[in-house]
């Protein structure tokens, strides 16, 4: 009897899912499983007979880094002061002009409907172009130098921080606002009163982030003659010499990580 | 004064938030609102300053018609009128004073501002303020480290900051307990008697509308269905102006002694 009244129960219990769901999520998991095995088939005919290769390539070429020529390191430093400089200054610029951009993308600070969509298209198509490509443009446009570079960068990181930030602004508590609109205040009061002490931390974690990204940005950028330490690494790959490549590979991991540590601090203490 | 006029207000979606609306508010009144939710409290409280602008007919404050001011002349309208809302709508990073100060904006140039660079006779001002709602030693708080009741403290501070003739108040107590929210209508009692600033006030508690208002207006579906003295009104006018009987939630309910400010 007992037994009876427990099996009952089973077959009444659903489950979780309808069948529906459950037979649509089971397709779409074979199709997934099918692309994976696809791509696998298909790469690894095009890699057949490389892969050997490569491994046993790779620990020649892994040899002639070593040991790395330390003794250029003092030559390498102007060049990564550069780099960084160049990185510093970009971001600078481009948080500047972030600024407008930001609060014009920003749904609820910018009510214009035309304004808002023709901001955030040309944010996005900012956001499109690769930094090396910009790079090139420039290059192209003011020559081999560390300008171009900079000029890259701030479009860059325009794209990045501008979207980040709008973001941001979206997601702030409006009520203060309405308050202050409440007792006469203007626009840029509701916005210097109201919206940047809302946004103020997140702002200035984002800014640093990008500044990070710049600094290892920048130095790809040298290799298409954007200036900084990149030019320099471009160079000595170029001339074989792998000791000294490899020296200013090392200086570059240091700077970048050191940069990363300073900046993940001050981060942390914002929020 | 305040005084509708025909006053209609259709909302973009089709909505009637207010049905021809003819009333006038006097000087130095201390008006209740009452109503269920949907019934109008809100919208009729924000046509007064603008947040919402009517359809149709006339809303003089002080003899002008505020319907066709923009720019400039709305903001001027709104320095006169100090709003109190439901979720005191502070800036929750910045401290108690500069929250306070806020409420100079509408009298200070965007400069100034932008800069922190307030008249001292402003800061004293705020400084004078914050001590009339008994909150003074809080100055360098940040504002979410406060209580509610505090946090509302804080508002009622920034709109005396403001120097009005009119205070709104949204809802004030709607969020607050029951000492609490005594405590936030005394003040807003006190304020009215001694600065003679005209009051209005959204209540949906029927006891607090009868223990604090001159006067009560009662509202549903957008129209005025009662307005008179609160000496005239009782359950049944209660009953009248919400189209059912009374029910627990309607009460506030007593505070044990509120603490006198």
């Amino acid at each position: 009897m007992n037994n009876h009244d427990h099996r009952s129960a089973q077959v009444k219990t659903p489950s979780i899912y309808p069948t529906k769901t459950k037979a649509q999520i089971t397709i779409i998991f074979f199709i997934v499983i099918g692309f994976y095995l696809y791509s696998m088939v298909k790469t690894q005919q095009e890699m057949v007979g490389g892969f050997n290769n490569a491994i046993s390539n790779m620990w020649n070429v892994m040899l002639k880094f070593f040991p790395p020529n330390l003794e250029v390191i003092g030559a390498v430093w102007p060049p990564m002061a550069t780099t960084i400089q160049m990185a510093i200054i970009a971001t600078t610029i481009a948080t500047i002009l972030t600024i407008p951009l930001a609060l014009l993308s920003a749904q609820n600070i910018t009510t214009s409907k035309p304004l808002y969509y023709t901001t955030r298209t040309i944010l996005n198509i900012l956001r499109t172009i690769p930094d090396l490509v910009l790079a090139v443009i420039f290059v192209g446009l003011f020559g081999i130098g560390v300008l171009p570079g900079i000029l890259a960068l701030i479009v860059f990181s325009l794209g990045i921080l501008a979207k980040l930030i709008s973001e941001t602004i979206e997601a702030v508590d409006m009520n203060p606002l309405e308050a202050m609109r409440a007792s006469g205040a203007n626009s840029i009061q509701m916005i210097a009163y109201g919206l940047v002490p809302q946004v103020l931390p997140q702002f200035t974690s984002f800014v640093l982030y990008v500044l990070e990204l710049n600094i290892r940005a920048s130095v790809v950028l040298g290799l298409v003659g954007a200036g900084g330490i990149g030019l320099i690494l471009d160079q000595q790959l170029g001339f074989y010499n792998y000791p000294n490549a490899m020296t200013i590979i090392l200086v570059i991991f240091v700077v970048v990580l050191t940069i990363e540590y300073i900046s993940n601090k001050i981060r942390e203490a914002l929020i | 004064m305040i005084e509708f006029k025909n006053v209609g207000l259709v909302y973009p979606n089709g909505t009637e938030g207010l049905k021809n609306i003819n009333v006038k508010i006097n000087d130095g009144e201390f008006v209740v609102i009452v109503g269920l939710s949907g019934a109008g409290k809100s919208t009729f409280i924000r046509s007064i300053n603008r947040l919402v602008t009517p359809t149709s007919g006339t809303l003089l404050v002080d003899n002008e018609d505020i319907l066709q001011y923009r720019g400039k002349k709305l903001r001027e309208l709104r320095t006169k009128i100090g709003m109190i809302f439901q979720n005191y709508n502070l800036v929750k990073r910045s401290n108690v004073l500069k929250n306070v100060l806020a409420g100079r904006l509408g009298h200070t140039g965007t400069l100034r501002s932008i800069f922190g660079m307030y008249k001292k006779e402003d800061i004293a001002l705020a400084y004078e303020s914050l001590k009339r709602v008994n909150i003074a030693d809080k100055i360098y708080n940040r504002a979410d480290e406060l209580s509610g009741g505090q946090q509302q403290r804080v508002s009622i501070a920034r709109v005396l900051t403001q120097k009005p003739s009119y205070i709104l108040a949204d809802e004030p107590v709607a969020s607050l307990d029951p000492p609490t929210s005594h405590q936030v209508m005394t003040y807003l009692k006190k304020i009215n008697k001694e600065d003679n600033i005209t009051t209005i006030v959204n209540l949906h508690f029927i006891d607090m509308a009868m223990e604090y208002a001159d006067r009560i207006i009662g509202m549903r579906a957008g129209e005025i269905v009662f307005d008179g003295p609160a000496s005239e009104v009782n359950e049944k006018t209660f009953e009248q102006i919400y189209g059912r009987t009374i029910r627990e939630d309607d009460l506030r309910g007593e505070a044990e002694k509120v603490e006198q400010p």
